[in-house]
């Protein structure tokens, strides 16, 4: 039995005067989301049936490459922050949850640069 | 991680059978949660019958004939019994709702009582509302001003009046709190719908003073932004109302003092 008001434990440790700034991210990057995969979804048709030299060399126009690498970091910023909420909902133990938001941060990010990298190559490749 | 099993003594097990049919009539089931600390039992289902015919036509009217005639143990909370007061709120057929605006009618087959999903029960159907009732007071639910008060009274226009028209109503049942899934797994941290709509019920009023105060208190990751927008309280709240919107408002003017 708990000797503090209930008071005292609704109130916890107060707000934290954040939380719009993800909600509004969360709406901006699922916009831009929507804008892009329509980009990248039409130069995915118009290089249906290509082969690979063809769409090597298709990826050396920056109008081609550059929807790619907004898609990728807009859908890796609305992925992470996604997963975030889901971790901050469901996951209880205080240490389990800082390293699954640290982890889900890594993996992000590594998605991200990895998925960058290799539009890049592709883009600047010989 | 959230607990999405009973623990061992929360399982619901069967229960008594406290009479039955007996004679002419229409005979309905009733399947009721009970639970006393008394005893050291887990939960189990009674069922009572009850003869419709000489019986008011409200989920309570049948609970108060059970009380009354076959088993003065069961225990639940009621007062207004016309939907005015909230405390007759617990799950029924598998939804929230108050027992004295259900018609039993309304429910097919055996008629299936419950406490209000996720919260601590005292007894039988009788949750525990002290986090709730704290929660409502941590929002500050009362005018908050600091022009000197007026001799006669603070006014407000037809139109600002209008903006509390589906708020002000709220009996906090808590009917639309218990349906809700992220107040199931986060009621320490995030308010609940019952409460934010509370909380903008003061926010959009027009002769409140705190409001950017308010929504300084609100601007959380918890207590306010645990609503993912999944609707189960418009659904349930038997007033009628739109927890979800008010909350959908409150996000709206979080955006807009900072856009």
């Amino acid at each position: 039995m708990s000797l503090r008001t209930p008071l005292k434990t609704a109130r916890y440790l107060g707000s934290a005067k954040e939380g719009a700034d993800h909600f509004w991210k969360q709406r901006v990057t699922a916009v831009s989301n929507l804008v892009l995969s329509i980009a990248v979804v039409a130069i995915l048709v118009s290089l249906v049936g290509a082969d690979h030299l063809t769409v090597a060399a298709a990826l050396k126009r920056p109008e081609f490459a550059l929807p790619l690498i907004l898609l990728v970091v807009s859908g890796v910023i609305h992925m992470r922050i996604g997963m975030q909420v889901i971790i901050e909902d469901y996951v209880h133990g205080e240490g389990a949850k800082i390293a699954l938001l640290m982890l889900n941060t890594f993996f992000a990010v590594t998605v991200g640069a990895a998925s960058i990298l290799a539009v890049l190559k592709l883009y600047f490749g010989a | 991680m959230v607990q999405l099993t009973l623990p061992k003594n929360s399982k619901v097990t069967t229960g008594k059978t406290w009479n039955a049919p007996d004679g002419e009539g229409t005979w309905r089931e009733f399947k009721i949660y009970r639970w006393t600390p008394d005893d050291g039992q887990n939960p189990h289902i009674d069922t009572y019958w009850v003869n419709q015919d000489q019986c008011g036509p409200m989920v309570l009217d049948a609970l108060l004939k059970i009380k009354n005639e076959i088993d003065p143990t069961l225990t639940f909370r009621r007062s207004c019994r016309e939907g005015i007061c909230g405390s007759c709120s617990m799950n029924i057929d598998g939804t929230n709702y108050l027992a004295c605006l259900k018609g039993i009618d309304e429910v097919d087959g055996a008629v299936s009582v419950y406490p209000l999903p996720h919260m601590s029960v005292i007894k039988d159907l009788v949750p525990d509302m002290t986090n709730f009732y704290a929660q409502h007071r941590s929002i500050d639910p009362w005018l908050k001003t600091d022009t000197p008060t007026p001799p006669k009274e603070w006014k407000q226009s037809r139109e600002d009046r209008e903006k509390l028209d589906g708020l002000y109503e709220c009996i906090l049942c808590a009917c639309c709190s218990a349906s809700c899934p992220s107040y199931w797994w986060n009621s320490d941290r995030y308010l609940g719908p019952a409460i934010l709509l509370q909380a903008y019920r003061w926010v959009i009023d027009s002769r409140d003073e705190a409001t950017g105060e308010r929504l300084d208190n609100l601007e959380d990751p918890f207590r306010l932004y645990r609503c993912h927008t999944i609707m189960n309280c418009a659904k349930a709240c038997p007033k009628g109302l739109s927890p979800a919107k008010a909350i959908a408002e409150l996000k709206k003017l979080m955006v807009q003092r900072r856009v």
